[in-house]
């Protein structure tokens, strides 16, 4: 592994699926978070313990999923994304998605039922309701992303089956880590597992600052 | 101008199987304080969240200026209301934001905002508390704010339920003293649920009887008094 080209680009690329991975997965956890949580409709129950039961996707089951699927024969082989940076996006909004629904559900539930009468009662359109909600709940909202994007920032076995570890196109941090440890370069893997940490700090800490802001 | 603002007609509200509200009729004047009085659970609530579209009737008629509430969509309709419920239920933002709330929803421009929160923050006598958060105010305060928060709509007819009664004595008599000559003085049809026969006497024009499920007997409060129309109503004013 050559200094610092390759590890600012694994660090980079890291960042960048796992940012990607956790925005695709607001954009589908948020919505569909919240109808689960104020809707009412046959079965919401019953998705909603599929949403829970997926919280806790083992990542390694994720992977296998995807590389099925994305296998030279599989159903979407000729779209030619295993093994690429695409494919461990999906497979990590797979695994980050649940988490962001299920986490919006709880924060809107856990919501007086009231304030959605009282807005209402204000004149709120049903939009203007929902964001007024959404607004409510902003700190369990940003959790929700925080533990979203730290589900897939550190998780190896998915990224290691769809990406493939190669160099320069599909190594993330996690999958250089196990790489560097199987080839016994301790060093290596432990400063590698540093800058992750270190990584990972920093992006909750902006994001804890942004959700504390204002709460003095 | 049509004297009535709100005109109900056989309204008929069924929860499960049980008959949870029956009025015959009801009208509330342009301008005045109905009192919508009962014991707990006896279906005023009930009536109070009909009227802000916030329940469903099974049968009936409700007429708003005349002309039937169902015509216009919920949140057109619930644009000409105000609602205040029991606890405050303010949001998680100042106490400025809060009471400009509403009028963001109706697409109010910024000067106009800048306008009226300060004053009605005023009337109740809570602007030195524009920049305070929401959670950290007193009971008293809090309701306060939640009353300026409809008030500074002004709305064509305000609801409130049950508003005053998570509140200390002392500090409902002085929001009551203080909330009658501003509902006065600004013509605000309000209706108003309690069973507080006090607090009803105190704040309104007339009152409306509501036991056991159904509407009894409205009319001003001495006529009620004098002559309860049945037993249930005579026992809930206390006079068998």
């Amino acid at each position: 592994m050559s200094f610092p080209y390759e590890i600012l680009q694994i660090t980079i690329l890291s960042l960048q699926i796992s940012a990607i991975a956790t925005g695709i997965s607001l954009l589908i956890g948020l919505p569909l978070g919240t109808l689960l949580a104020l809707g009412k409709f046959w079965g919401r129950s019953f998705f909603l313990s599929v949403v829970n039961t997926g919280m806790g996707l083992p990542p390694v089951v994720v992977g296998l999923f995807v590389a099925m699927m994305l296998w030279r024969s599989g159903p979407f082989g000729d779209m030619n994304l295993i093994y690429t940076p695409t494919a461990i996006i999906i497979a990590q909004t797979v695994i980050s998605a649940p988490v962001v629904i299920g986490l919006t559900a709880a924060a809107l539930q856990s919501l007086d039922p009231r304030l959605r009468l009282q807005l209402y009662g204000l004149g709120a359109s049903r939009w203007q309701m929902i964001w007024a909600l959404w607004r409510e709940a902003r700190l369990p909202l940003l959790a929700a992303l925080m533990a979203g994007f730290g589900s897939v920032i550190s998780e190896v076995g998915a990224s290691m089956m769809v990406g493939g570890n190669i160099r320069n196109q599909t190594r993330v941090l996690t999958t250089a880590i196990v790489l560097e440890t199987s080839k016994g370069n301790f060093e290596i893997a432990m400063a590698l597992g540093a800058l992750l940490l270190t990584i990972t700090f920093l992006v909750n800490w902006a994001l804890t600052w942004v959700q504390q802001r204002g709460e003095d | 101008m049509n004297k009535d603002l709100i005109t109900i007609k056989n309204l008929l509200i069924i929860r499960g199987k049980k008959e949870v509200l029956r009025v015959k009729k009801l009208s509330v004047q342009r301008g005045e304080v109905l009192a919508v009085v009962g014991p707990n659970g006896a279906g005023k609530s009930t009536l109070l969240l009909t009227l802000a579209r916030l329940l469903e009737p099974n049968a009936g008629q409700m007429l708003f200026n005349g002309t039937p509430a169902q015509n216009t969509s919920d949140t057109v309709y619930r644009r000409k209301i105000a609602l205040v419920m029991q606890d405050p239920l303010l949001f998680d933002l100042s106490v400025y934001k809060n009471v400009a709330l509403g009028l963001e929803f109706r697409g109010a421009s910024k000067s106009e905002i800048q306008e009226k929160v300060p004053l009605w923050l005023k009337r109740l006598g809570v602007a030195d508390l524009a920049e305070r958060r929401a959670k950290r105010l007193s009971g008293g305060e809090a309701q306060r704010v939640s009353l300026a928060r409809a008030l500074v709509l002004e709305p064509e007819l305000l609801l409130l339920d049950e508003s005053f009664s998570a509140l200390d004595p002392p500090t409902r008599a002085t929001l009551l003293d203080d909330l009658k000559p501003l509902l006065k003085n600004s013509k605000t049809t309000t209706l108003f649920v309690t069973h507080d026969l006090h607090e009803a006497r105190k704040l309104a024009t007339r009152m409306a009887v509501i036991v056991k499920n159904s509407l009894r007997q409205i009319g001003y409060a001495d006529e009620i008094f004098n002559a309860p129309v049945d037993e249930d109503v005579a026992h809930f004013l206390g006079k068998d």
